[in-house]
């Protein structure tokens, strides 16, 4: 049987609208309690995420960017359902998905996909690529016949640009990079419309980086996918993000396109990560003009995160919380200095 | 004379299976004051040779040929004890994970007090003073209260710098870097590498980095060893290299960076992966790989070709270097 009849055994998606964004996060707010003492009054919390929204429309690669312990992985995790928001809400193609149970949130599982940083702890050691790439279509399609299946197992490997003769080996038979080409196809398998991939291709060498990163390219194009693609290397982020969230200390301090955001930074966060990307280049390595250290998410600074690192603070800066504002161009900037039209701490 | 010369050094690893060459005849040098780095994918082999250089290879791990002659003295003929006396004193290491230096039940000052009197005869406020002045270099807020701490209080970005503070300690000619910046973040690799560029150079201190970073060579270094299966396959000035890549190694590792093509075009990948020590084809390692292969490649191990300087490991190096290769 042909790959396709295989994929037509799946039921198509429910009709929806191609206009409406395909996941809208909305004000969403994520504080992990820590022990502490149950007689202690304060018991430290960390405040991973603070108020974020954000809208990824169908066929996009949106890309979160930020510096470790920025929050996207928690991010990411709450927008999969792995972890409940504090507060906020998240919508998939028009729907309410934040608190749903069990049963009711079943289609959204096959629909939503996720692979992970590393590929050699994701994948299960003691089973083969066949009954890796199967379990989730028999669990999502559990009509499907073995002829069915075997021939979708197929089709998807080709897709990813996997031998199919792999099937019957281990994970510990392959590379690093076929590894995560693994985890892509078993993410596929139950035809997602939308894949998280947090820090995909961070473990592996360049020249594997490529191959998987080509992968996931043509993968958005021919299967129609939405990614939410979570690094901290922003010269990934130029190559393969439309759009492209910075984050510093659980907010999101700018927004745009991708093209937008490399030509014209404007958050001065954005600008020093920007500054600070290594380049194939003869200039010599400067220091990145961002002093002291990232401040800890138990302890958040007042008015703006970033106001104790960032060269164009001033007392409203201490005071006031910055809220994301449209740029002409479409760009959403939370930054005192950028609406007052400032470019240093003063007047 | 060079400050160091590693010369066809060869390291092997015995194992029930045969025994594994993790570097097969690699030769470099590094002068007074010079910075070079060591390049190549995972399993290329830089880490052996930076444990090599410090005889800090592990059981059943072993030099089984070459030298490395180190200030005119070969470090392969040194007992462990003249070998403790030269590592952590004339050559310092940095290693990623900076807890391989750091004892976490100790803080930062006592360390850095301890090292300093083990290698100088000094008094304790004397030292105090000079590692207090390390910290300031390696610009550590409040030097004088961080003392104090313990490598837990630290975020792994200023571990990392207190770990090139006690590198610095002991004033030695050189350092090893073994991807020192690798798990930290972009902003934090950018303070810490243009701070160990800015020391070497004022305290004329040499560098060997070794990182799989194309990028960070390229700005921090001035000479480059590119590794390809334990064996050096281009090496030469950084710029030159960099820039005007001949190996098709080299060339594919460039091409294959997603910051150099037009956004969201497919990246240049290399095909295949990196053969595995017991599996090296014969004759240029790199060739069941390679987008210029000819029926010679396969037949015996291209020479280490000298282009005016610029080392490359190919027979059709000059054709390349002159774009004339198809
Ligand atoms: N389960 C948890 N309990 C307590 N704190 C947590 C938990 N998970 C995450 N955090 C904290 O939340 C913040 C955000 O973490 P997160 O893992 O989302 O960051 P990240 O941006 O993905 O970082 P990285 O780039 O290192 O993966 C950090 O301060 C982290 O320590
Ligand atoms: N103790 C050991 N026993 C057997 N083989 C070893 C041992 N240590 C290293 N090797 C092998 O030597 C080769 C070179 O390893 P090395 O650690 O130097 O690579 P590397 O270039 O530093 O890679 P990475 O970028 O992953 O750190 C690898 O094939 C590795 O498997
Ligand atoms: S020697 Fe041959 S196989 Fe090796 S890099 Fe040169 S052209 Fe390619
Ligand atoms: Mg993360
Ligand atoms: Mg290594």
């Amino acid at each position: 049987m042909s790959g396709e009849a295989a994929a037509m055994a799946i039921p198509p998606h429910p009709a929806s609208d191609p206009a409406r964004p395909l996941v809208e996060v909305r004000g969403v707010v994520k504080h992990f309690d820590l022990g502490g003492h149950f007689l202690q009054r304060e018991r430290p919390t960390v405040k991973a995420i603070n108020d974020v929204s954000l809208t990824v429309r169908r066929g996009e690669a949106f890309c979160l960017v930020g510096e470790s312990g920025c929050g996207k992985s928690t991010l990411a995790r709450i927008v999969m359902g792995l972890l409940t928001p504090t507060a906020g809400e998240i919508h998939f193609d028009g729907t309410r998905i934040d608190g749903l149970r069990h049963k009711a949130r079943m289609p959204f599982h096959r629909r939503m996909q996720m692979i992970f940083q590393n590929p050699y702890a994701s994948l299960n050691p003691r089973r083969t690529v066949q009954q890796t790439l199967e379990e989730p279509l028999r669990f999502h399609s559990p009509a499907l016949s073995d002829a069915e299946v075997k021939a979708k197992v197929e089709q998807v490997m080709v897709s990813v640009g996997n031998d199919p003769s792999w099937g019957n080996r281990y994970p510990h038979e392959f590379s690093g990079g076929q590894r995560q080409r693994i985890s892509i196809a078993r993410a596929l398998m139950v035809d997602p419309d939308f894949v998280v991939a947090d820090e995909p291709i961070s473990a592996l060498d360049v020249s594997i980086q490529a191959q998987v990163l080509n992968v996931m390219m043509d993968t958005r194009e021919k299967l129609d996918l939405t990614y939410l693609f979570i690094t901290h290397d922003l010269s990934v982020v130029r190559h393969f993000g439309t759009r492209v969230g910075v984050m510093y200390l659980g907010t999101v301090c700018e927004l745009a396109d991708t093209a937008t955001l490399f030509e014209n930074p404007r958050h001065p966060y954005t600008r020093i990560l920007l500054s600070a990307i290594p380049r194939v280049s003869t200039e010599e390595m400067q220091p990145p003009g961002l002093p002291g250290e990232v401040p800890s998410a138990m302890n958040l600074p007042s008015g703006c995160v970033f106001h104790d690192r960032c060269p164009l603070a001033n007392a409203r800066c201490s005071a006031e919380v910055p809220k994301p504002l449209p740029q002409a161009d479409g760009t959403l900037v939370a930054c005192h200095a950028v609406e007052e039209g400032r470019e240093t701490p003063g007047g | 004379m060079a400050l160091l010369d590693v010369h066809d050094l060869v390291v092997e690893f015995p194992t029930r299976h045969g025994t594994l060459t993790a570097l097969n005849g690699i030769s470099f040098a590094v002068d007074k004051g010079e910075r070079l780095g060591i390049v190549g994918e995972s399993g290329a082999g830089k880490s052996v040779a930076a444990f090599a250089v410090l005889n800090l290879l592990t059981r059943p791990g072993r030099i089984a040929g070459g030298s490395i002659v180190f200030e005119g003295r070969d470090l392969t003929t040194l007992s462990r004890a003249q070998m403790r006396g030269v590592r952590g004193n004339r050559i310092s290491m940095i290693f990623q994970d900076p807890m391989m230096t750091l004892n976490p039940v100790l803080t930062i000052g006592t360390q850095m007090v301890e090292t300093l009197k083990a290698h100088r005869d000094i008094s304790d406020a004397e030292a105090k003073r000079i590692a207090i002045q390390r910290l300031g270099e390696v610009k550590i807020p409040s030097p004088d209260k961080r003392m104090a701490s313990y490598p837990h209080e630290l975020s792994g970005g200023m571990r990392q710098r207190v770990v090139i503070a006690i590198a610095l300690l002991t004033e030695p000619s050189l350092i090893v870097a073994d991807e020192p910046t690798t798990a930290l973040d972009v902003t934090i690799q950018a303070e810490i590498m243009s701070l160990m560029l800015a020391l070497c150079k004022s305290h004329g201190v040499g560098l060997i980095l070794i990182t799989h970073d194309l990028a960070v060579v390229s700005q921090v270094t001035q000479r480059v060893v590119v590794l390809y299966a334990g064996r050096v396959v281009e090496s030469g000035r950084t710029d030159r290299v960099v820039h005007n890549p001949v190996h098709p190694y080299t060339r594919g590792l460039l091409a294959a960076l997603p910051g150099e093509g037009e956004p969201g075009a497919r990246l240049n990948q290399i095909r295949g992966n990196m053969p595995s020590l017991n599996a090296i084809p014969s004759g240029c390692p790199f060739n069941p790989r390679c987008d210029h292969v000819l029926d010679d490649c396969r037949a015996a191990l291209p020479p280490l070709d000298d282009l005016d300087g610029h080392l490359v490991r190919c027979i059709r190096a000059r054709e390349l270097m002159t774009g004339r290769a198809a």
